[in-house]
């Protein structure tokens, strides 16, 4: 589909001659994800229809209990001080924000009273300006009304460096105004395409000002508040034990009319994520469980049963387990500093080497004997949403391949079977994190690598370590003391703005930002970081969409990672629950729709 | 009596202070960082942690840190956990009662196995109730409690479908099903629990008895015509319990600290559990005062031990 088609279509689905769903449809078999799509039409000032879920309960409350399992426990309930995202999905119970992505990539108005959108207003033409108008009639749990304040307070609150907040990335760089009781207007140094971040979803959760007003910047750790929530949610706060037990009970004077439907909500946490699954798939003690990351011939065996009373759920969503090439030379010190950006890899510098491991990775028997429904085999880095999808890219496992690319150049077959060039033998260490599915693909690899005379040692840390930012430990993954890791990274948004940052030259990981830079690889490719720039100021989605392909085929081309699975998210739902999960969002972002069916 | 308890009150200090220092050195060098999992998540500026690091006086020197501890430590401040953002002691407090409670009848039940059986068994050696007791505990203390846990839990959950396996700290009900509810829930973990213990205390009370119920005094005693009833319970159980008390008094601290692995495998929220994840999580604070009121625990019972000897056995003087 050429740009001009596009632009022909969405047209049409303006004037109402092409539905909605045909649109997504057709831009879906071109490649463009659905969410994508959805913004380009929003931004084209075509109304949203947000996908619309069924739900039948005609009054609030008697559904008795609803029961969650959740095999880490939120520890704090403070939705902008939250560090991982067990304490959002905590938050989630009774904070909102002021809309949520359902799994299309949507957005959903919760507490605005409708989506900006270039037609009604809402987003100004060089989208630097965007005005929320806010729903009237809500109120917080204590009583008191929601007002645009808030949303400005929370703001101020996340904004302000001395609060330490964790949202603090969505929130320092905007400017936000009250216009009147309920309409707020957030102003953009630059125009911003991917606006939809400050607010909404998973940092987006607001907080009432009247009690968080004397605990903003150095205080903030003194709130009472933040371990009794008071929001607008549909779940009243009644306790909570962090890293045990989080349970509410129903907001009788919610702002949407017949929900929620459940009397009660229990977040139980703590042990295990096979356990979890049992208690819900299997005794049916629990109604939901979170994150199952237990291997699919498990949850198979589980469901695999006639009395089963529950199911696992597999959503898509934006997780990459990927392998990350070093670019610099690990094993040599330069100025105190092993892997320094001023070094080249002795053996990755040689294109064919890349080429020949990336043929050497069998993500068919790794998705087919590893990860089952839970892994897609992928040669891309960026999977989701659709439009941002790369139709470019191919993946094979070829062994005859990868010996015929490193005979070429010149790796020659040593007497112990290893290839060698210049004095320079192929080995490789190879590290990620203990993690069962980690090590049996690790040794996939290894003996693909074997067969193609590359000598592959494994190694592989313990996750606290791995993925821990101590500036003191060597084998943290962002210090990537070896020549090839490997890992899960999530794109939390439906935009790969934030996500493919981790490719710029100027965010290269090196001991002067304590390994901070999110460019572990340390690659350098001036293409790349034009694209980036582009795309950053593009308002024309599809021009936008283009960018980000291009800036993932330069990323798997060279390459310079190599994915392996992308990996939907997995929860476990008793079979009457009826849910509305997002991989987008939070597990529990639309817990107000959630009903048993009887 | 007083002179030696204060001779032992005033070794306690001493000793207190050794422990917290080598505690917090450990735990300072051992690696990880609590806001580890914030540099992950690319949504988070890197200076967030950093704010947050110096926020809580992560980067100040080590000594600095546990001079600040220990002088917070004897104002009654326990501390702030770097997690939860609250105080530690009120945390500590919340994982209580479901500590004592489980662990605490586990203890009981433990007893309550070990110290009939061991005794029946040694006055009868080697009949048949000593070879089953025997077997029974050698398998008791051979299977680890992660391995019977799991079991009961397939057993009595899954294939029977009697038993909860999800223990819930609170329960919705209330009166009597409230008991009822918890005493279901409880069954598996104190189970577990107890006949793990109860084994290896079986064997111990066995042998303690043994070693005493062949000494001339208890043949005296039978001499003179004392029905074998008293003997065992005045003569010989009395005696026999000295080293049993010891061991019994030095697990104590365990109930305290909670049996971490069961914790985890039923849900109990216990100490055992929070000390666990706050490892996991590199919270220091929370860390510190678990295992610092561990070491406190288990120097005040050993002193406990230590008179209870003189009770059981006048013959032992303090000096």
């Amino acid at each position: 589909m050429t740009e001009r088609e596009l632009r022909d279509l969405i047209a049409a689905v303006k004037v109402g001659e092409v539905s909605r769903r045909t649109l997504l449809r057709g831009m879906a078999a071109v490649g463009l994800s659905a969410p994508f799509a959805n913004l380009l039409l929003l931004q084209a000032g075509v109304a949203q229809a947000a996908d619309k879920f069924d739900y039948k309960p005609t009054k609030a409350g008697g559904g008795g209990p609803l029961k969650t399992l959740y095999w880490q426990a939120p520890t704090l309930l403070n939705p902008h001080f939250a560090i991982g995202t067990k304490d959002q999905e905590g938050s989630r119970i009774f904070y909102e924000p002021l809309a949520g992505w359902d799994n299309d990539g949507n957005l959903v108005p919760i507490l605005a009273a409708e989506i900006p959108e270039t037609e009604n207003g809402g987003i100004s033409q060089d989208s630097t300006v965007v005005t929320w108008k806010l729903k009237k009639d809500v109120q917080w749990h204590d009583g008191k009304p929601f007002t645009a304040d808030d949303v400005v307070f929370n703001w101020e609150y996340a904004a302000d460096p001395a609060t330490a907040a964790t949202t603090i990335g969505s929130y320092k760089d905007i400017k936000v105004e009250k216009v009147d009781t309920h309409t707020v207007r957030i102003r953009f140094p630059k125009p911003t395409p991917f606006w939809a971040d400050a607010f909404v979803g998973q940092r987006g959760m607001i907080v009432p000002k009247h009690l968080f007003e004397n605990y903003k910047g150095g205080a903030s750790r003194d709130a009472p508040a933040n371990l009794k929530p008071v929001g607008t949610g549909p779940y009243k706060f009644v306790d909570f034990k962090p890293g045990d037990l989080v349970t509410g009970e129903r907001n009788p004077n919610y702002h949407l009319p017949n929900r929620p439907y459940f009397d009660t909500i229990e977040m139980k946490g703590g042990g295990d994520a096979v356990s979890a699954a049992r208690a819900v798939i299997q005794t049916g003690e629990y109604d939901y469980a979170w994150n199952m990351q237990v291997e699919d011939e498990i949850l198979v065996r589980l469901e695999d049963n006639g009395k089963a009373r529950g199911r696992a759920e597999i959503f898509s969503s934006g997780n990459i387990e990927h392998i990350e090439i070093n670019n610099t030379d690990p094993w040599t010190e330069v100025d105190g500093e092993r892997a320094s950006a001023k070094t080249k890899h002795p053996l990755f510098s040689d294109p064919a080497v890349r080429q020949a491991l990336a043929l050497l990775v069998d993500r068919d028997s790794i998705e087919k004997h590893i990860y089952g429904r839970t892994g897609i085999a992928t040669g891309n880095f960026v999977n989701n949403p659709p439009k941002f999808v790369s139709k470019n890219t191919r993946w094979e496992f070829n062994i005859e391949k990868a010996n015929q690319l490193l005979e070429q150049a010149g790796w020659k077959r040593g007497s112990d079977g290893i290839r060698a060039k210049d004095g320079k033998q192929l080995k490789l260490v190879y590290q990620t994190s203990i993690n069962a599915p980690r090590q049996k693909t690790q040794a996939i690899v290894k003996q693909a690598c074997q067969k193609a005379g590359i000598d592959v040692e494994l190694k592989s840390v313990t996750s606290s370590v791995y993925f821990s930012s101590d500036v003191a430990n060597p084998d943290t993954y962002s210090k990537f003391y070896t020549d090839i890791q490997m890992f899960t990274t999530t794109m939390g948004e439906p935009d790969p703005t934030q996500f493919m940052r981790q490719f710029l030259s100027s965010e290269i990981a090196s001991k002067e930002n304590k390994w901070q830079g999110r460019n572990i690889t340390r690659w350098r490719n001036e293409e790349y970081d034009k694209a980036y720039t582009a795309a950053e100021g593009e308002l024309d989605p599809v021009k936008r969409a283009a960018l980000f392909i291009k800036m993932n085929d330069l990323v798997v081309g060279e390459p310079n990672v190599i994915p392996v699975m992308y990996r939907p998210r997995v929860s476990a739902i008793s079979q009457k629950l009826k849910t509305h999960l997002s991989g987008w969002d939070n597990d529990l972002w639309d817990v107000r729709n959630w009903y048993r069916e009887t | 009596m007083s002179r030696y308890l204060l001779r032992r009150l005033l070794i306690v200090v001493p000793s207190l202070l050794g422990i917290s220092v080598v505690l917090f050195t450990v735990l300072a060098l051992a690696p990880g960082d609590p806001f580890g999992e914030l540099a992950t998540n690319p949504n988070v500026p890197p200076e967030v942690g950093a704010a947050l690091r110096a926020k809580f006086g992560l980067d100040d020197p080590v000594w600095l840190r546990y001079l600040h501890w220990l002088i917070a430590m004897l104002h009654g401040d326990w501390g702030f956990s770097f997690v939860s953002r609250m105080d530690v002691d009120r945390l500590i407090l919340q994982r209580l009662p479901a500590t004592l409670l489980v662990i605490g009848s586990s203890q009981v039940l433990a007893l309550l196995v070990a110290l009939p059986v061991g005794v029946l068994a040694a006055t009868r050696p080697y009949s048949l109730f000593d070879q089953v007791a025997n077997t029974f505990a050698f398998i008791g203390f051979s299977l680890p409690t992660f391995f019977t846990g799991i079991l009961f839990i397939l057993v009595f959950s899954i294939y029977l479908d009697w038993l909860p396996f999800v223990f819930r700290a609170d329960l919705a009900a209330t009166g009597w099903r409230w008991y009822w509810e918890m005493f279901r829930q409880s069954i598996m973990p104190v189970a577990v629990l107890g006949l793990f213990q109860g084994a290896s205390w079986t064997r111990y009370v066995r042998s303690a008895v043994l070693d005493v119920i062949r000494l001339d005094y208890v043949t005296t005693a039978r001499a003179k015509g004392i029905a074998e009833r008293a003997v065992i319970t005045k003569h010989v159980v009395r005696n026999a319990l000295i080293p049993v008390v010891t061991l019994v008094a030095l697990q104590m601290p365990a109930v305290f600290g909670g049996a971490i692995i069961t914790e985890q495998i039923f849900r109990v929220p216990g100490i055992g559990s929070l000390l666990i994840s706050s490892i996991l999580a590199n919270d220091t604070p929370v860390i510190m005062a678990v295992t610092f009121v561990f070491a406190c625990l288990v120097i005040l019972f050993n002193l406990i031990a230590d008179i209870l000897y003189g009770w059981l056995d006048p013959r032992i003087s303090y000096r």
